[in-house]
């Protein structure tokens, strides 16, 4: 091989790799059934200064909500995820919401505030804040909201791509936490 | 005592020339001088494009930070800190976001390299086909094919 060939032959393999480490840095995670939860140490949006993850309810059903302040159809779920929480709490289930493509500001306002139209109260249950998209490229999310049912070894149960209510809630989510306690 | 008044007013004249020059050292900026710098990031494009839900509480966001007093730089690293560094319109010049400069410098000082050897070469054909060189000499064959093709013009 000449001088020429082996450059040109250097020079694209380059490229190629340089395509290659773009693709798989931008690449989006696809979650299945049963696969461990996406989890990593982020910061309390409602507990300024300290940070948590989904790990630290292992041993409980965890409803993981994705929202964004911005987004219309979490402000309308956001009063059946808090009702829910507050009703299954006992019952070993925790809501976790994660805060993701937001601002801070806002995402605070949210959850003191989280559906003035319906005068809902503010959310009680605990949240977590990923800044920038990280957290939905971890979970292959398409948009918010988005809910995740984890189960209490951390393995995904249940996936909804899409905003619940609390007949979706009851129907889908409550027989997995009472059958499986 | 006049060169002593001269030197006085000249002094405060350059004062007051060079006043506006040191307040004006980080101008106040405005939402149009950020939004075409930085990202929508869940729409893709530049802010200034968007009008998605997302773009208009960061354009809040923006107006809140530019009342505040912030600077152009501060509120971009605001951005970054709220949104990360995907939010920011142009690379930065570190980590992966470094080929973003890096290959396209890359490829015009190739294209200069293979220009520049290109030129060389044309060159260098160019003195060796040119009048002068050596080149073969006729045969006799072509000698007399010459003359009799030229006898036809009535030269």
């Amino acid at each position: 091989m000449g001088a020429r060939a082996a450059v040109a032959t250097v020079a694209v393999l380059a490229v190629l790799a340089l395509l290659g480490y773009g693709l798989a840095s931008k690449g989006e995670a696809k979650l299945a059934l049963g696969d461990p939860v996406p989890d990593r140490e982020l910061p309390r949006l409602d507990d300024e200064g300290k940070t948590g993850r989904i790990a630290d309810y292992r041993g409980k059903w965890v409803l993981v909500n994705a929202w964004a302040s911005w987004c219309d159809p979490c402000r309308e779920e956001s009063p059946d995820l808090e009702r829910f929480h507050r009703r299954h709490r006992d019952e070993g289930l925790v809501v976790l919401g994660l805060n993701i493509q937001d601002n801070t500001a806002d995402a605070l306002e949210f959850i003191q505030k989280p559906n003035p139209d319906a005068d809902a109260p503010p959310l009680t249950y605990p949240q977590l804040r990923s800044v920038g998209d990280e957290r939905s490229r971890a979970f292959g999310m398409t948009g918010v909201p988005e809910n995740f049912l984890v189960d209490p070894e951390g393995g995904i149960a249940l996936i909804r791509r899409g905003p619940v209510d609390t007949a979706y809630l009851e129907r889908f989510v409550l027989p997995l936490i009472r059958g499986n306690q | 005592m006049r060169r002593a008044k001269m030197i006085l007013v000249s002094v405060v004249v350059l004062a007051l020339l060079a006043a506006p020059v040191s307040f004006g050292a980080e101008p106040r900026t405005s939402l149009t001088d950020i939004e075409d710098e930085v990202m929508c990031p869940i729409c893709g494009t530049a802010l200034n494009l968007s009008q998605a839900p997302q773009a208009e509480r960061e354009r809040e966001l923006i107006r809140r930070l530019i009342a505040e007093g912030r600077t152009k730089q501060e509120i971009k690293d605001e951005l970054v800190r709220q949104y990360g560094s995907e939010v920011l319109a142009v690379p930065s010049g570190s980590g992966f976001d470094l080929a973003a400069w890096l290959v396209p410098a890359g490829g015009v000082a190739l294209a200069a390299l293979a220009l520049a050897l290109a030129v060389r070469r044309w060159r260098a054909r160019g003195r060796g086909g040119g009048p002068g060189e050596a080149e073969p000499p006729l045969t006799e064959a072509d000698a007399k094919r010459v003359d009799s093709d030229l006898a036809r013009y009535d030269l």
